[in-house]
């Protein structure tokens, strides 16, 4: 029944389209694949960009629309490139008991960056998450992939100049 | 026992050295003395990662203890004092452990005789009934056979080699267990709708995406014992007729994740899922899909559109998922933790579970206990247990002594409950009764420093973020409450800003698509209905008894 279509070309040399090439062919290249493919591209690229969305959606046979309206639905996705490091501030319910919203100030005001933003020179990304899970060792905050519990304002801030 | 292999038997005695010894963990040849379990869940592991493991291991190794084993294991449940590792033998229990610290806990190790009675535990464990999480933090998640050497598996081994469907629907139906994700629907009724409805290529769903801030039940289950959610699935499966199930889970939780996933490799290795569990002709397989971070994907509809690789937006329901659900088949879809009390059932009986808890409410239930708590920590206490003693006897108390003023259960549709209610036994009915849910178990406890106009507009800014867009009431309703509790929580409102928020709030819960809008009010009724006093301070006296809302200090005009 199904013509055979020829398959779309990744948009470069680089190596790391293998493996979002490899996922989705896993997943039968189905349009339902979508949301994996892009996790696959993300965890390569860091972000999404738009030869990512193209490639995605083209190989998935979803028109790219779709795909931009996912990769904007969901919070975990990125179309912006990510600073040197990032910070992650988690602001569940357990740590905005305890303070999330003092540490997001005390960051603000001394590195002059928003929650989703990058420092102008690219060194840090300030990001919030909903809820990590790690309740218990509310206020929690991410620093490069590294979980950090009871954080303090002052303690975190002098952490991330020294970064 | 017939059937698969069992890898922790299979292992061949390679005794070149009195002790096989890895990088996580050693498994001594000969018997046993004692044996040291190192908490390897987020919780502990971030403190220190693997070092506690490793150290331990290369620790107890270089002092010859040739009859004393080391190995990972699951949430240990007392998250505040981690991270923390136990000696099964005695109960002895080290907190905050630092990995340049080990010594005291090798010469505890090389201290235990034989037959030592078991130390008192501490109130924090004692006052536990642990049904759901029994194995947490006393099996190795990544080992089936230390799954199976607890008798894990044989629950399903009963149902596919001497059970009906039926029979196991059955069972699971007089045990009375609910849902565990908040709603509490009956889950043996669930079973019956998806295995009645006709068709065939029927699902199984595990709603693994725990998006409640303030909840970690479902990571920690599926961290400390994921073998056991599989088994659960694998049961569902068989009862009503399924063959492919999924496991739709936070990309949040890594560890989760990598667990799950290498279980699900594992198990079907084993046989216990694939194309003939356990030798028989029934065929169940299990993938994992991940989220991408948003709220309303816990809701059954909107998770079965993000599965199908869409947005995750709700579905007017009928047809209900067990009728048209994932690419609409019929579709079984339970929690993390319905799922981990399904083989306890199978293998004790549906009347063993159903003498637990109360009239309405069956069995125990998981609590993630946080906030300004002494214990903050994940508990299992039977349904029925009173507030009381979940945040004092168990959970310790209030942090530096201060005074209790509420617990917020329910996550954002959820409500506070004040202390008036201290001695209320917890069960589905009880907690609606008094303005707030069970949800999937977020319980976080608030002092004196808390104020609930803040808590209330902290909420609002969480549903109006994850509100979808589809509907209307939602995605409008929540953005205006929001920007009336800002008014309030700002010393801007008049007393007709209350009038209108009440107004609103019941319009937005009564017209919304799905239950992230149609609980989105909750926090704004309960903490009016108990703590209406706050809300007048603002708008009143422009004043936060509580001192945490800014209000700025105009001039009134006259």
């Amino acid at each position: 029944m199904s013509v055979a279509r020829p398959k779309p070309p990744a948009p470069s040399e680089d190596k790391r389209w293998r493996i979002v090439e490899t996922r989705m062919r896993r997943l039968g290249n189905r349009p339902d694949a979508l949301i994996e493919a892009l996790h696959a591209a993300q965890e390569a690229f860091g972000y999404l960009d738009d030869d990512a969305l193209r490639y995605v959606s083209d190989t998935l046979t979803v028109p790219p629309s779709t795909a931009f309206g996912v990769a904007t639905f969901y919070h975990y996705f990125t179309l912006k490139p990510q600073g040197q490091h990032t910070c992650i501030v988690c602001t569940g319910t357990a740590c905005y008991i305890n303070g999330a919203t003092q540490i997001l100030a005390a960051i603000s005001a001394d590195l002059g960056v928003q929650p989703k933003q990058t420092t102008a020179d690219g060194r840090l990304s300030l990001l919030t998450a909903r809820c990590l899970g790690a309740c218990s060792l509310a206020p929690a905050a991410i620093i490069d992939g590294q979980v950090e519990g009871r954080v303090r304002p002052a303690e975190l801030v002098a952490r991330l100049e020294a970064l | 026992m017939t059937g698969a292999p069992d890898p922790a038997r299979a292992e061949p005695a390679r005794a070149e050295h009195a002790a096989r010894q890895r990088l996580d963990g050693i498994v001594p040849v000969g018997p046993v003395r004692a044996s040291a379990y190192v908490c390897e869940a987020v919780s502990c592991m971030s403190a220190s990662g693997l070092e506690i493991l490793t150290g331990l291991t290369s620790q107890v190794a270089g002092a010859s203890l040739t009859d004393v084993a080391v190995k990972r294991v699951g949430c240990i449940g007392l998250c505040a004092a981690g991270p923390l590792v136990r000696i099964n033998e005695t109960g002895e229990l080290f907190s905050h452990v630092r990995p340049d610290a080990l010594g005291p806990i090798v010469e505890a190790l090389a201290a235990v005789r034989p037959g030592a009675g078991p130390v008192p535990e501490p109130a924090f464990f004692a006052r536990q009934m642990r049904i759901a999480t029994e194995n947490s933090g006393r099996i190795d998640p990544e080992n089936l056979g230390d799954y199976v050497a607890v008798g894990g598996y044989d629950a399903l081994r009963q149902c596919v080699t001497s059970m009906t469907p039926a029979e196991v629907r059955d069972q699971i139906t007089r045990s009375g267990l609910r849902g565990r994700g908040g709603a509490g629907y009956p889950t043996g009724l669930k079973w019956n709708t998806v295995a009645k409805a006709p068709g065939i290529g029927k699902y199984v769903i595990c709603n693994a995406d725990e998006g409640d801030p303030g909840a970690f039940m479902d990571r920690s289950v599926l961290e400390s014992d994921p073998f056991r959610v599989l088994e659960g699935m694998a049961i569902a499966a068989y009862a009503v007729g399924a063959k492919a199930g999924y496991v739709y889970c936070r990309a949040e939780y890594p560890l989760a994740v990598t667990r799950l996933r290498k279980a699900i490799r594992e198990a079907s290795r084993a046989g216990y899922l694939g194309a003939s569990v356990l030798d028989t002709e029934f065929a169940f397989e299990v993938d994992v899909r991940l989220g991408a971070g948003a709220f309303v994907c816990g809701e059954e509809t909107a998770l079965i559109a993000s599965i199908e690789g869409g947005r995750g937006t709700p579905s007017p329901r009928p047809p209900y998922p067990a009728v048209a659900g994932l690419w609409d088949r019929p579709t079984l879809i339970n929690n993390v933790e319905t799922f981990a009390n399904v083989a306890p059932i199978i293998r004790n009986g549906g009347d063993w579970f159903a003498a637990i808890g109360t009239e309405t409410s069956k069995g125990t239930k998981v609590f993630a206990l946080a906030g300004r708590v002494v214990n903050t920590g994940l508990v299992e206490v039977p349904m029925g247990t009173t507030l009381r003693e979940i945040v004092f006897d168990i959970g310790g108390g209030i942090v530096d002594g201060r005074a209790f003023k509420a617990v917020q259960t329910g996550g954002p549709a959820g409500g506070c409950i004040p202390a008036q209610f201290l001695d209320m036994p917890v069960d589905y009915e009880s907690l609606m009764g008094v303005g707030s849910f069970m949800g999937s178990g977020g319980m976080i406890v608030m002092d004196d420093t808390s104020c609930m106009v803040n808590v209330a507009k902290y909420f609002m800014d969480f549903c109006r973020e994850e509100s979808c867009g589809k509907c209307v009431p939602c995605r409008v309703g929540t953005t205006q409450l929001w920007m009336l509790l800002d008014r309030i929580s700002s010393g801007q409102a008049i007393m007709d800003d209350l009038t209108q928020m009440e107004r609103l709030a019941a319009m937005v819960q009564r017209t919304s698509l799905c239950g992230l809008g149609q609980g989105a009010p909750n926090p704004i009724f309960s903490t009016l209905r108990y703590f209406r006093d706050e809300y007048l301070s603002h708008i009143n006296e422009r004043v936060c008894p509580a001192g945490v809302c800014e209000i700025e200090q105009q001039a009134v005009i006259a």
